[in-house]
């Protein structure tokens, strides 16, 4: 994929640049992309992907450069026009309507009145024939984040763009359906249709894209062929500085079981949530468990009845610490040691529009003993919140700003050291790295290493199997709310993973989930 | 040159407090073109509205006679929005209060106990929260829509009062009025300065004022409300039962209407009448939004909003406008205040165009 001489890039950027208040996002990047080019765009967060790609999208108004589309100079008003343009973006927040059902949300991301008949059929045609799986009928609220997701591909797919942007789009696929996409892009890069893929998985980039383009702090700082260069040198290409590894001794397996999971089932109470079915696990101080899967197969429940956000009938379900706490809610459960990173970091774990100090008393208050007499500690409180922020190099101006004001991997290393400065026994934690930049990543991950090391059980529910395979000591697999049997790192290979994650996704029966021996 | 609208990186906490004096200054403005309109000098028409009616220190002592319903009540309410519960059935909940607390004194009229006004006010603030328990049973058993409910239930409130006022509770003696017979002195508000109508009701109003600042800032309940606000599943998540913040806040702010319902019976009504507010339940919703929903600013807010019913009546009679003015007025405050908070997520921009030179 060298540049040809006299051919028309599809897009080309010159010295995009776009300043925020105290802050300059985009500083004079340039990019090129010729048709059928699959072109990574590769940084940490914060260093100006995100903002690029929607100017190009025409989210954002460049204050100064060019987007020359097919030759020609051109602005883009408007999302709108870039669709109408022959751009389209699959965002990694997703922008869907909760109360509308999949049909309705696709309808609105198109231009003009759309036959609903019609676009039904079209996107379980286009979904099947993508590997995407979807009900069109579906209300959006009832979906979890891989669903969700599938919608924003879809949406983007049914308009038949000549230029794709792809914000981690991989994020929450089996390696499977992973490969399955990369197909897809590969075909649709055979038919001439350019992509603009961003994602922090550097084995992806590699194996996928034909040009990369790095951005640091706002700036470019080189374009190279990923094919051409180690997972390692990409990561430090990014980050500036070398890279390590977590660091992982073997532990002692003797540790006294922390966290007991015995038959818990628990009923969805929402339409098409998944029914838990007698769920069964050990996880033991000093180990991490990884519990893999595809979303939507019943992460969000399992969390939610291990977090205490919903109690289950039978108080033996779930014992912390030999305590059965399964009726109980979750602040007697923290009481208990159990502390829980979820998976939304915005509106979950943390309130958005309130501040630092508010956010850390929001999970922590019980276990920092914040409350005197029904009243707000504000000084420990806030101690409490600059401990979080200097110990975790949380990176923000001051502790009274808002959560939403924080990166996405700021925030998580504010929420993951909310939670592990509360001394837990047992920490669950929901898709640790999502959206986090690697360097972020990489000391969320020895955090929890670390913790488990000092005698905490430690569960980590995430899709990212690389992610799973670096720092757990056992992994299961859940599909359609059933758990498979928790495996030992050495015993199981990526590929067995990925059966177990899609058994129950018309790859291959179920029935293999619950009893592997 | 392009007006664009842009997201602000944070909120303006400085254009959270600026945004009701601009919606202020946008309403006096708009005003001048309605009495330019209506044929009044608009100049005379402002003075008859806002500095007219502060005259007299009497007339001042009026100010503070018609703000303390609408505080109880705004504050009552801000702490619900604060929570996303839009009671907006206040007129009701002071309604109730004012039946409940005043039964004390029809049916034991006699009564001169210095328990019976503390007696009333304790059933006042449970008749108002009575009134408010029904839509936070509907709202937590069935999800039914607490703006519907509350608000329907004024109408049942008032036709109660109505059925009560013009049957069981007339005043045998007061020649087929439907009033009920004046309070006795044991059943009145005491009076804080001799010589004016300013009550003890408004001491409770500064005391909700204070309490309810201490409890939105300093404590657990006051964070749990903010938080089961603005992210219900953070709550969850935090262990805080949003079905036991709609139970609270509902009840909280039927309380404090029904305080304030009884304090106008009990105070400058001195009787039971088949009118005992002329929307104060309605205006607090606006009372409590032009405060920002922050107890200090509802107090001022509460305040300017008086001072709109008594500039109301003062243009009435000295210009001979209608009475509507006041209701304009009142609207034009809120309709400019809820599009100018788009200024606190929001900023404008001049976009300079650009020509593209390649």
């Amino acid at each position: 994929m060298n540049e040809t001489e006299g051919a028309v890039p599809q897009l080309e950027l010159r010295g995009i640049t776009k300043a925020y208040p105290g802050c300059l996002a985009n500083d004079h990047i340039d990019l090129k992309i010729m048709p059928g080019e699959i072109h990574a765009l590769l940084g940490e967060n914060g260093a100006g992907k995100s903002t690029l790609v929607k100017i190009i999208y025409g989210v954002l108004q460049a204050d100064d450069g060019d987007i020359i589309w097919a030759g020609t100079p051109v602005a883009i008003a408007n999302p709108h026009s870039a669709r109408k343009t022959g751009i389209g973006m699959v965002f990694q927040h997703f922008s869907l309507f909760e109360a509308m059902t999949v049909t309705e949300n696709i309808a609105l991301g198109m231009s003009g009145r759309q036959d609903m008949k019609v676009l039904e059929r079209d996107i379980v045609q286009v979904s099947n024939s993508y590997g995407l799986p979807l009900e069109p009928n579906r209300q959006v609220h009832t979906l979890s984040v891989g669903e969700k997701q599938r919608i924003e591909i879809v949406r983007c797919l049914l308009q038949k763009p000549k230029l794709l942007i792809m914000d981690e789009p991989t994020s929450v696929l089996t390696p499977q359906e992973a490969e399955k996409m990369f197909e897809t892009l590969r075909r649709l890069s055979d038919e001439g249709v350019s992509i603009l893929y961003i994602s922090h998985k550097l084995d992806e980039i590699k194996a996928l894209c034909h040009k990369a383009t790095i951005l640091r702090g706002g700036k470019y700082i080189s374009e190279c062929d990923p094919t051409q260069e180690t997972a390692k040198s990409l990561a430090e290409m990014m980050i500036g500085t070398n890279l390590q590894a977590p660091e992982h001794h073997e532990t002692s397996k003797g540790g006294r079981v922390r966290l007991k999971v015995r038959n818990l089932s628990i009923d969805a109470d929402v339409e098409f949530g998944i029914n838990l079915s007698a769920i069964n696990f050990d996880v033991r101080g000093g180990e991490i468990l990884g519990i893999a899967g595809v979303a939507g197969n019943g992460q969000i429940e399992l969390l939610a009845a291990l977090s205490g956000e919903t109690t289950s009938r039978d108080a033996e379900t779930i014992t912390l610490d030999d305590k059965a706490v399964g009726q109980l809610g979750p602040n007697s459960r923290r009481d208990l040691g159990l502390a829980f990173v979820p998976e939304d970091r915005l509106g979950h774990g943390s309130v958005p529009e309130m501040m630092l100090t508010e956010n850390a008393f929001l999970s922590g208050f019980r276990r920092m003993s914040l409350l005197n007499g029904g009243f707000i500690n504000n000084g420990g409180t806030s101690d409490y919140a600059s401990d979080i922020v200097q110990k975790f190099d949380v990176r923000t101006p001051g502790i009274y700003h808002t959560a939403n004001s924080l990166s996405g991997g700021n925030l998580q290393k504010f929420i993951v050291g909310r939670e592990v400065l509360q001394k837990p026994n047992v920490i669950i934690v929901a898709h640790p790295t999502w959206g986090v930049d690697a360097g972020a990543a990489a000391f969320i991950h020895q955090t929890l290493i670390d913790l488990a090391e000092n005698g905490a059980a430690v569960l980590v529910v995430s899709q990212d199997l690389d992610e799973l395979f670096a720092i757990s000591d056992r992994i299961a697999v859940i599909a359609e709310g059933r758990l498979s049997v928790g495996r030992e790192l050495s015993e199981i290979t990526i590929e067995e993973i990925g059966l177990l994650m899609g058994g129950t996704q018309g790859m291959g029966e179920a029935g293999g989930v619950s009893d592997v021996a | 040159m392009l007006l664009k609208i842009e997201k602000r990186a944070e909120y303006s906490k400085s254009m959270v407090y600026l945004t009701p004096v601009i919606a202020l200054v946008l309403t006096v403005l708009t005003s001048i073109v309605l009495f330019e309109s209506l044929g009044v000098n608009p100049i005379e028409a402002l003075y008859q509205f806002f500095i007219a009616p502060l005259d007299t220190e009497y007339e001042f002592s009026e100010l503070f006679v018609k703000a303390t319903p609408l505080i109880l009540c705004a504050i009552g309410l801000s702490v619900g929005f604060r929570a996303n519960v839009w009671n907006i059935g206040a007129e009701g909940q002071l309604t109730m209060g004012a039946i409940a607390g005043s039964s004390l004194f029809i049916y034991f009229p006699e009564t001169d106990s210095i328990f019976l006004l503390p007696a009333m006010i304790i059933m006042g603030a449970l008749g108002g929260a009575a009134w408010a328990a029904i839509p936070a049973f509907f709202k937590t058993r069935f999800n039914a829509n607490e703006i519907l409910t509350s608000l329907m239930l004024v109408y049942v409130a008032l036709l109660l009062l109505s059925l009560l006022i013009h049957g069981p509770w007339r005043d045998p003696a007061g020649f087929n009025f439907p009033e009920s017979q004046t309070f006795s002195d044991s059943a009145d508000m005491p009076i804080l300065i001799p010589g004016t109508r300013m009550h003890f009701g408004t001491l409770l109003a500064l005391l909700a004022v204070f309490g309810a600042w201490i409890m939105m800032a300093r404590t657990l309940i006051g964070f749990q409300v903010k938080v089961i606000g603005e992210a219900p599943r953070a709550g969850g998540y935090a262990g805080f039962s949003q079905k036991k913040i709609i139970w609270f806040t509902l009840l909280f702010a039927g309380a404090l209407s029904g305080i304030a319902g009884l304090s106008e019976v009990s105070g400058p009504i001195d009787q039971v009448v088949p009118s005992i507010s002329p929307g104060y339940g309605f205006t607090a919703i606006i009372v409590a939004f032009l405060g920002r929903l922050h107890p200090v600013g509802i107090f001022f807010a509460g305040l300017l909003m008086a001072l709109t019913y008594l500039g109301g009546e003062t243009a009435q009679i000295n210009l001979g406008l209608p009475v509507a003015v006041t209701g304009v007025f009142q609207g034009m405050v809120l309709f400019f205040l809820l599009a100018c908070d788009v200024l606190v997520h929001y900023r404008f921009r001049l976009n300079i165009a650009r020509k593209a030179t390649s």
